[in-house]
């Protein structure tokens, strides 16, 4: 399952071309003045690792449940499309735990840099 | 000042608080696109809402709403409350903000998030807060933060 939410929507996010996510720069995205807002870069590192998530999980339904997210912000979000990459450093049975990156311009140069642990809730007959 | 004098100009002074915090925020377009809006703010605290509506729902089966537009809630929060703190609107960078989604908010729900500015140094600005959905002895989300005051020099 790959569909993106509402909320995805709300942002403009959709799915990057070489995999990851995009947020096309739009004038909603913008907090303090010629930046964008923390919480949308955040927004879209969270909807990277679910993605990242479902897409290693064949069978059986799974519901992800964020439990926390810490977001390092390293740069300042500039006006301009942003994109973000998950990598999954563990995918256990009932927790994955996630790192992503969201960049600008540069891939080398990110702009922030997030931690999730997820949990996934397996359906009963996928526990069995 | 009698004591109806000193009530008066307390509201006074909310309201004025009010009207110009909704202009500041106002100019803030990722606000606008959430529903954010001002509630009320103390010497080193401050509240924000967000209203309930479809296009923050993450999970269309259940109604819930992202946690990303939670922690967007927070983050502003906590960057109203560094505000008040210094008395003026100081420029600040966000370092880290770290949220624990305690359980989803309520269909439906109006959530609230209050932050609080627990320790200012010359240039760090250390913050706490939750999100809740009603009541704010049962809370949705608890972040802890830091802001850097770049107008410090």
């Amino acid at each position: 399952m790959s569909a993106l939410p509402p909320y995805a929507a709300l942002l403009g996010i959709r799915i990057a071309d070489g995999g990851g996510l995009v947020m096309p720069f739009a004038v909603h995205l913008i907090g303090s003045p010629g930046r964008l807002h923390g919480g949308a870069v955040a927004g879209l590192m969270e909807l990277a690792a679910n993605l990242a998530v479902q897409e290693l999980l064949t069978g059986g339904q799974v519901a992800l449940k964020p439990v926390n997210v810490t977001v390092d912000y390293l740069r300042g979000g500039a006006p301009v499309d942003t994109f973000a990459r998950a990598h999954i450093n563990r995918l256990g049975r009932r927790v994955a735990n996630v790192r992503v990156e969201a960049w600008q311009a540069d891939p080398a140069k990110p702009i922030a840099a997030a931690r999730l642990n997820i949990i996934l809730e397996r359906s009963e007959t996928d526990k069995a | 000042m009698n004591e109806a004098e000193a009530a008066k100009r307390v509201l006074d002074d909310a309201g004025r608080m009010q009207r110009f915090v909704n202009r500041f925020m106002e100019a803030v377009p990722h606000m606008q696109a959430l529903g954010i809006s001002y509630v009320q703010s103390g010497t080193n605290w401050a509240e924000l809402q967000m209203p309930y509506a479809p296009q923050l729902v993450a999970y269309p089966e259940t109604g819930v709403i992202a946690s990303g537009a939670i922690f967007s809630l927070m983050d502003s929060a906590a960057g109203f409350s560094v505000f008040v703190t210094m008395g003026r609107f100081e420029p600040h960078a966000t370092l880290d903000l770290r949220c624990d989604y305690l359980r989803p908010a309520k269909p439906g729900a109006t959530v609230i998030g209050r932050a609080e500015c627990y320790k200012m140094t010359r240039k760090v600005a250390f913050v706490r807060g939750i999100a809740h959905d009603g009541d704010p002895d049962h809370p949705i989300a608890h972040v802890t933060g830091t802001f850097m005051l770049t107008g410090a020099g």
